[in-house]
């Protein structure tokens, strides 16, 4: 086992994913260290969702391995070598990643607050009232605590946003994925969600990974911004190398239509 | 006691092969009432007038809900007092292809609904007849998009065919049942009919998923 | 539903009718035809029970068994929508006797119907269960659920909305098809139809009587079915547009 302490978070090694005969990702490296903020930008079909799809394990890798916190999430050890991760070894190394989704995923037949317990008391075994203090917390953190009786249909894209990472950060991750997670709100209701994920940032110790349309945002959150082109990392650097000196003319392209666009 | 007997069965087979063909031509019979009385009942029961639209779908919703095998017998036995004597052959028949007929009606309501208004308003500005406008302009693009549907119904309507052992026509099951009684061996000639129906069933159903990607692909690209 | 009142209202308003205008054979075959209608209700409502125990695993198994319990799930399924349900009746009435399988004919009855819509249940089941959105599939992985439990507490709950109206329509096709039951001398309700033509000819009020027994059962499931629709969609989702 590498240094759990120093090594990276993440870890994508030659990690290679097709459909038929398309190859969506080509041989992918990419670390994200312990509490890094990572930004994926790129055109669509580029194969960023696709980097957080696999690590949240939503899709199966063709080739190489992703490790997560010092230890392979897609393979286990098995006689010396690695072999393909079978179900109870997929779920104990899952629990350390949480994922937002772009269009919320929230389960319609339960209240906010059951949202958020459902799986800390099903899955992490925990005393019902301590889950739903957790929750509740949580939603306050959202800014929902009065809305912890309210179904998802009574509740407006922004919020229900909001009761999603509150129910992802109920399971206690140390990664969080967020998905194009502001691409379904109506412009109104995008500011609340990044605010969030803002506050997440700067109070937890989140190691965290979007693939984002909001440049700006992506400018002012990230430590990095990895831009993927055709399944590949075409450009990577801080915020103000990428945006300010994009040194790639496909990032440039890509920045100046996105910028053109507002 | 034999599990199965392959002599009984090659001996029973000639006699229930030719009572296959009886229950082919019922289910052929009964799905040409059930598709033609079926449109017109979804015509009368989308009529604008209430006096027509209403009762028909009371007499829809009543043959719905009733079993077969009553309205087999209401036909064989009630119709005679009113001086409809019919052999039973054509009771059942008669009464499958009504109670099916409900469902297609069903079937070609939902077509004949999923056609935009705007056909019936060109058809208007055109100064056709609603019959014209039936015939030439609603029926033929309603019906093409049912076709799988009521093709289901013809499969289950076939399925229905051995409740005219009822009234001792000698379809197959009726068949079956007589060889079972006169050999007291019943495993082979029923499960002969069971597999019958099975084979035809799913070759059925296996036509009818290829009529539906054929229907799906020619009603993506008209004129091809 | 207001059709089904008035077409109701309509028969029996018809049968009314009927019977006054022959009000003493009446009571000749009325209570015959009540004790069948018993019977009718009885298998009924043991078929559809039968129908929900087997048409849901039977769905599950297809949709997410290993590979010999889908085969088993899939050869139960085609097998009884492929064949008639008067066939089935018949193969277990004359056919298990010759494996040495005595059973009531009730049971019998009872068997053949529960199984046979069970497997056009199971189709349903599978339909519903598969109309449920993919995200809410992730969701659960994104929170590390087991299948078992995702499938128990996010995904059948869904599922059981979009269920209720075909099951609705099933247990219709149920009670119509308990009709078959009488050929293999059950006293249901179509039995004592006949029994009590022989008897009293009174051909017409009888079969028309029949007809109404079964319409009202029917309206009956019809309004329940409605019942439970909206009692599950209020759980559901409170307030959902």
């Amino acid at each position: 086992m590498s240094d759990k302490a120093n090594g990276p978070m993440v870890r994508f090694e030659k990690v290679t994913k097709r459909y038929g005969a398309l190859t969506v990702l080509d041989a992918l490296d990419l670390e994200i260290a312990p509490n890094e903020k990572v930004s994926i930008i790129g055109p669509s079909g580029s194969g960023k969702t696709t980097v957080l799809r696999m690590l949240m394990t939503l899709e199966r890798i063709n080739d190489g391995v992703i490790h997560v916190d010092g230890e392979p999430l897609t393979h286990m050890q098995k006689g010396g070598g690695l072999v393909p991760a079978d179900e109870r070894h997929l779920r104990r190394v899952r629990g350390k990643i949480g994922m937002v989704f772009q269009h919320f995923n929230l389960f319609p037949h339960m209240s906010a607050l059951k949202n958020c317990i459902e799986a800390p008391v099903n899955v992490l075994d925990l005393p019902r009232k301590e889950a739903e203090a957790r929750a509740a917390e949580l939603l306050d953190m959202v800014g929902l605590g009065d809305k912890k009786g309210h179904f998802p249909s009574q509740l407006s894209g922004g919020q229900q946003q909001r009761v999603a990472i509150a129910r992802a950060l109920a399971m206690r991750p140390k990664v969080m994925l967020f998905d194009e997670v502001t691409s379904a709100l109506d412009p109104e209701l995008v500011g609340e969600v990044l605010n969030v994920i803002r506050r997440l940032g700067t109070e937890h110790n989140l190691t965290m990974l979007m693939v984002t349309h909001q440049m700006g945002f992506a400018r002012e959150f990230s430590d990095r911004v990895c831009f993927f082109y055709g399944g590949r990392i075409c450009e990577q650097g801080t915020p103000d190398e990428l945006f300010g000196s994009p040194r790639q003319e496909r990032t440039k392209q890509f920045l100046s239509a996105v910028l053109e666009a507002g | 006691m034999k599990f199965w007997d392959w002599g009984y069965t090659l001996e029973i087979l000639p006699a229930l092969l030719r009572a296959s063909i009886v229950t082919i031509e019922a289910t052929i019979l009964g799905f040409v009432i059930a598709a033609t009385l079926g449109l017109a009942l979804a015509i009368l029961r989308m009529s604008q007038n209430r006096w027509v639209s209403v009762p028909t779908a009371a007499f829809v919703e009543f043959i719905r809900s009733t079993p077969i095998l009553i309205q087999i017998f209401f036909i064989f036995f009630v119709f005679p007092e009113f001086g409809i004597v019919l052999p039973a052959f054509a009771a059942g028949v008669l009464a499958i292809g009504v109670h099916y007929a409900t469902y297609c009606s069903e079937v070609y309501r939902a077509g004949l609904e999923n056609i935009p208004k705007g056909q019936w308003e060109a058809s208007t500005a055109l100064n056709l007849s609603p019959y014209v406008t039936f015939r030439d302009v609603i029926i033929p693009q309603a019906i093409p998009p049912v076709v799988p549907a009521l093709g289901n119904y013809f499969v289950a309507l076939f399925k229905e065919t051995p409740l005219l052992s009822a009234i001792a026509v000698l379809e197959l099951m009726q068949t079956a049942k007589i060889l079972g009684s006169e050999n007291f061996r019943y495993i082979e000639p029923i499960t002969l009919v069971g597999v019958f129906f099975l084979i035809m069933s799913l070759a059925a159903a296996w036509l009818i998923r290829r009529l539906e990607s054929l229907l799906d692909r020619s009603l993506r690209n008209p004129g091809r | 539903m207001a059709l089904r009142t008035l077409a109701v209202c309509a028969i029996v308003c018809f049968a009314a009718g009927l019977s006054v205008a022959s009000f003493a054979s009446f009571r000749e075959f009325l209570p015959g035809l009540l004790q069948g209608a018993l019977v009718t209700i009885e298998i009924t409502i043991g078929g559809c029970v039968l129908a929900v125990l087997v048409a849901v695993p039977a769905a599950l198994a297809k949709m997410y068994g290993p590979r010999p319990v889908r085969w088993l799930a899939v050869g139960y399924i085609e097998i009884f929508r492929g064949t008639s349900a008067l066939v089935q009746l018949f193969w277990l009435f004359f056919v298990l006797p010759h494996f040495g399988i005595l059973l009531e004919p009730l049971t019998v009855a009872i068997l053949a119907l529960g199984l046979n819509v069970g497997a056009y249940g199971a189709e349903v089941v599978r339909g519903a269960v598969s109309a449920v959105p993919r995200g809410q599939w992730e969701a659960t992985v994104a929170l590390n659920m087991p299948r078992t439990l995702a499938l128990r507490r996010i995904i059948l709950p869904q599922a059981l909305v979009a269920m209720i109206p075909p099951w609705g329509n099933l247990f219709i096709e149920l009670l119509k098809a308990t009709a078959l039951v009488s050929l293999i001398t059950i006293t249901d309700l179509a039995f004592k139809a006949q029994q009590m033509n022989q008897i009293t000819f009174k051909t017409l009020q009888i079969f028309t009587i029949v007809l109404v027994f079964y319409l009202a059962i029917s309206t009956v499931i019809t309004a329940g079915m409605r019942a439970l629709e909206n009692w599950a969609a209020r759980g559901l989702a409170r307030g959902r547009q």
